[in-house]
């Protein structure tokens, strides 16, 4: 049922910018307007942010993270700190790992 | 060419029914969706495009690209480790998602999908949490149901309005939900406090209103107060039913009579809650036809997003949706059911 919605009608999570469209949409953001923000801070058009091979480079240029581990390139965390920086939103993960580790202060 | 399109009936099985008879179908679930819910008929072009979506000879279809949507998913964690038996933890189902079926998003939750349940366990499920998102690029919810029948004897404190309900016993059933919706509250409260906490992307109150209005009434009390208090926690909120069960049927919301709501009506309480996201839910009558059904579900949808301020996932798991009742849903159903949500019900996504 997961794969065949994903399939059908999903943005493609990491594999393109799924995961950054979410987040906007998260944040009360309808879908298109979510898409144009996304995409107008990748610097790309609406339509390249579902083509995977388009947002592969745009991904791993601007590190972050990608289906496919790499040697020094961020996942996880590390990617999402580059994340909230380029969408310009707070990720309360990062927020709450920067007062952690003493970003914050 | 042979006049005839194989498609399925509510419950799965398959049928094969001409061009005419799949349309007369489609427009008897759309009227049923406009007397009922008093939504707006769907335009003619709706119609057009549901009939071709539905006639399509592929056995799976998908969106035109440019017009995808994002994926959440409620009981996102159950689906490998519980349902399917895969002998894999919570974090690792959330990296599968995450890096091989390229979800948008995934949903962590506990096998008692309940929220009091999740009270005694909720260190244990907030230091998960954590973990997960030190893995996990995509946005990651923390999720379960109000369930308000949980808080009644002899499982919990409250008198069972169910059994006082029979017995005419009125006055008694409605004392009960005020009592039992109190708890069910603080206790969503409570949990969805502790994930915000540990660092969660979202929370998600799913199938609300399965015990009825008292139970709606507290995942919206519960929203309203996390929306103010954690402003960067996201908020979905995924319905039980296509309207709210008028169990007590005197509860408001913000000044709006929770019983009886349609998903047109629904939504908006959502937002008055402060929650990000609507999750309407239309339920599948597995007597009827997968036409019948589907265009009574966008039917629905549609009036939704037509009034909606935030965005509209619709609810496309089994029995929902359109999508047939049954546990191994025909792919051939699912994929029209996403396509068409998102084309002419005009969702932001399921």
């Amino acid at each position: 049922m997961a794969i065949m919605h994903e399939m059908a009608a999903g943005m493609g999570g990491i594999r393109t910018a799924g995961d950054l469209v979410a987040r906007m949409v998260m944040k009360g953001m309808k879908i298109n307007e979510a898409k144009k923000y996304v995409a107008d801070k990748l610097g790309c058009t609406v339509f390249d942010l579902s083509d995977s091979a388009k947002m592969k480079e745009i991904r791993e240029s601007l590190d972050i993270g990608t289906t496919l581990v790499r040697t020094n390139a961020s996942m996880g965390m590390a990617a999402k700190i580059k994340i909230a920086e380029l969408l310009d939103i707070r990720i309360p993960s990062v927020e709450k790992f920067k007062k952690q580790v003493g970003f914050n202060k | 060419m042979k006049d005839q399109y194989f498609t399925r009936m509510g419950d799965g099985e398959g049928l094969w029914m001409s061009k005419s008879e799949i349309q007369e179908e489609l427009q008897k679930g759309m009227e049923d969706a406009v007397n009922r819910g008093k939504s707006q008929p769907l335009e003619k072009e709706d119609l057009d495009k549901l009939l071709y979506i539905m006639t399509m000879p592929e056995k799976n279809v998908s969106v035109e690209r440019g017009n995808e949507g994002v994926v959440t998913f409620d009981a996102g964690t159950l689906k490998l480790p519980v349902r399917s038996g895969i002998p894999v933890d919570r974090s690792t189902t959330l990296m599968i998602h995450e890096r091989i079926l390229c979800s948008d998003t995934m949903e962590m939750c506990n096998t008692d999908y309940s929220y009091k349940a999740i009270k005694n366990i909720i260190a244990e499920e907030a230091m998960a949490m954590e973990y997960a998102q030190m893995n996990c690029i995509m946005p990651i919810f923390y999720g379960a149901m109000p369930n308000m029948g949980l808080y009644t004897k002899p499982d919990g404190p409250v008198e069972n309005w169910a059994v006082a309900l029979p017995e005419g016993r009125i006055k008694d059933a409605m004392e009960a939900q005020e009592q039992a919706y109190e708890m069910c509250r603080d206790d969503m409260i409570f949990i969805g406090s502790k994930m915000a906490e540990a660092g969660a992307c979202g929370i998600q109150f799913d199938t609300i209103g399965a015990s009825g209005d008292a139970d709606a009434l507290a995942a919206l009390e519960a929203a309203k107060v996390l929306s103010s208090q954690y402003p960067d926690l996201s908020i979905t909120m995924g319905m039980a039913n296509e309207f709210h069960l008028g169990m007590h049927g005197k509860l408001k919301f913000e000044g709006d009579k929770v019983a009886g709501q349609y998903p047109a009506r629904q939504v908006k309480s959502v937002e008055a809650a402060g929650a990000h996201s609507y999750g309407a839910v239309v339920n599948t009558n597995s007597s009827r036809s997968f036409a019948w059904n589907l265009a009574r579900s966008v039917t629905y949808v549609k009036e939704a997003t037509r009034v909606a301020n935030i965005p509209v996932l619709v609810n496309a798991g089994m029995g929902v949706g359109g999508i047939p009742l049954t546990n191994t849903s025909p792919t051939d159903c699912t994929t029209r059911v996403a396509k068409a949500m998102l084309e002419v019900g005009k969702a932001d996504g399921l």
